[in-house]
């Protein structure tokens, strides 16, 4: 269970929004929607603990996430507005880095987002379609070690080809069936039935 | 730990060998300003001696700084950084890394050049292990030092002229004790006392500047 706790967050010397509070329980959906700059993608950073509230507190299962980072990213994803993939490495490398760091098949990844084909090609001769596929990828290592049941998603369909959504429809399904829970910032319809709003 | 730690170093070391020009540019700038020096002071073989020693850690030190501003920017941009903080390794390892890696890629090939840039400053033969020695310790201290140095300008305007900034004025104890150990081997001293000094100051900014360098990643 997931708590956030009448947070707030500056940007500067501007409140980005204060009085934040909502819950997530396993297996729900939470979309975040709110004009550009209402913050989604500092909450998103915030949840993650990549930023520091200015003011409220981030509860997992009523404890405080920033009193344990470590224990707080073993149990998250994090899927930014950036790829994060190097271009020099094949599509293949940059996702096997991951999968050493989380456990997970590589291969099982790649097939999940159809990304087989171009496994030994560059990531910098992928399109930005190809390469959001990639780093969506990264969702689909589902290691048997180390499972994480938050996903936080900033903007995941941006590029996507109608194919391409549908395969992240099918992992998300998967991930809140297992229980698993998704926050999602988007301007975009997500393959997410059910979802709670949450407009900032 | 270690899998994740050494997981990093591989990838970093891979993403070098795919980009050699940056190892390049370092080596051949040190090569360079070494072959500058008999231009400026005239090639008189004493004066050149002389020179050698300060000359050489001089020039490996502003080589090593070259590649360091882009050390955490890159990944910054990209987005690799806030994973590498998601990652579980602890952001002092994370830095640990980074200098690990930057020694490999920067250190190590300055160290097989100082043959080159010694024999252009005349450094006598003799004085050759001891130069290497002397670089490869002061290198490893830049990069540890230089690391931190990179988390702290991280997504400051200007990082690039603030980093040496930062950096040389703490590496001046390197220089001294380097130089000192080369021109001690090249009289025909002992150069071990000052090598050990050297280490020492390793020794000393091995668990201080990662402990920096995290601390300023995680405030990013």
């Amino acid at each position: 269970m997931l708590e956030a706790q009448e947070l707030a967050c500056l940007r500067g010397e501007r409140a980005v929004f204060a009085g934040l509070s909502f819950r997530l329980a396993p297996g729900e959906a939470l979309l975040l929607v709110g004009a550009n700059g209402a913050g989604k993608s500092s909450l998103l950073r915030l949840l993650a603990g990549l930023l520091r509230p200015a003011a409220g507190t981030v509860l997992w299962d009523g404890a405080d996430t920033f009193a344990d980072r470590a224990a707080h990213a073993a149990r998250l994803r994090y899927l930014s507005h950036q790829d994060a993939l190097k271009p020099a490495l094949t599509a293949r490398e940059n996702l096997a880095f991951f999968a050493q760091l989380w456990g997970g098949e590589t291969a099982t990844a790649l097939a999940a987002l159809d990304l087989l084909p171009l496994a030994d090609l560059p990531a910098r001769v992928l399109s930005s379609g190809q390469k959001r596929r990639l780093a969506l990828a990264r969702l689909a290592l589902a290691p048997l070690r180390q499972p994480a049941p938050l996903w936080l998603l900033d903007e995941p369909t941006v590029g996507l080809d109608a194919a391409s959504v549908t395969r992240l429809g099918g992992l998300l399904a998967r991930h809140r069936a297992t229980g698993g829970m998704v926050l999602a910032a988007t301007h975009l319809p997500l393959p997410l039935p059910g979802a709670r709003e949450l407009r900032l | 730990m270690s899998g994740p730690w050494f997981a990093l170093l591989g990838r970093e070391l891979r993403l070098a060998l795919r980009h050699p020009a940056d190892t390049l540019a370092a080596v051949m700038f040190f090569v360079l300003v070494a072959a500058l020096f008999p231009f400026g002071v005239g090639p008189a073989p004493e004066t050149l001696a002389r020179l050698a020693p300060g000359a050489l850690l001089a020039a490996a030190l502003l080589a090593a700084l070259l590649p360091l501003d882009r050390m955490f920017g890159a990944d910054a941009e990209d987005g690799t950084l806030d994973q590498l903080l998601l990652s579980g390794l602890a952001p002092a390892a994370l830095a640990l890394a980074k200098a690990a890696a930057h020694w490999l890629t920067t250190g190590l090939p300055l160290l097989l050049a100082t043959p080159v840039a010694a024999a252009m400053l005349n450094l006598p033969v003799e004085a050759w292990p001891a130069a290497m020695a002397a670089l490869g310790l002061a290198a490893g201290f830049l990069s540890l030092l230089g690391t931190a140095g990179a988390a702290l300008t991280l997504g400051a305007r200007r990082g690039g002229v603030l980093l040496p900034l930062l950096v040389l004025p703490l590496a001046i104890p390197c220089i001294i004790f380097g130089a000192a150990g080369i021109e001690a081997a090249a009289a025909g001293l002992a150069a071990r006392p000052y090598l050990l000094l050297l280490a020492a100051l390793l020794a000393g900014a091995l668990p201080l500047a990662p402990i920096a360098a995290g601390a300023a990643l995680r405030t990013e």
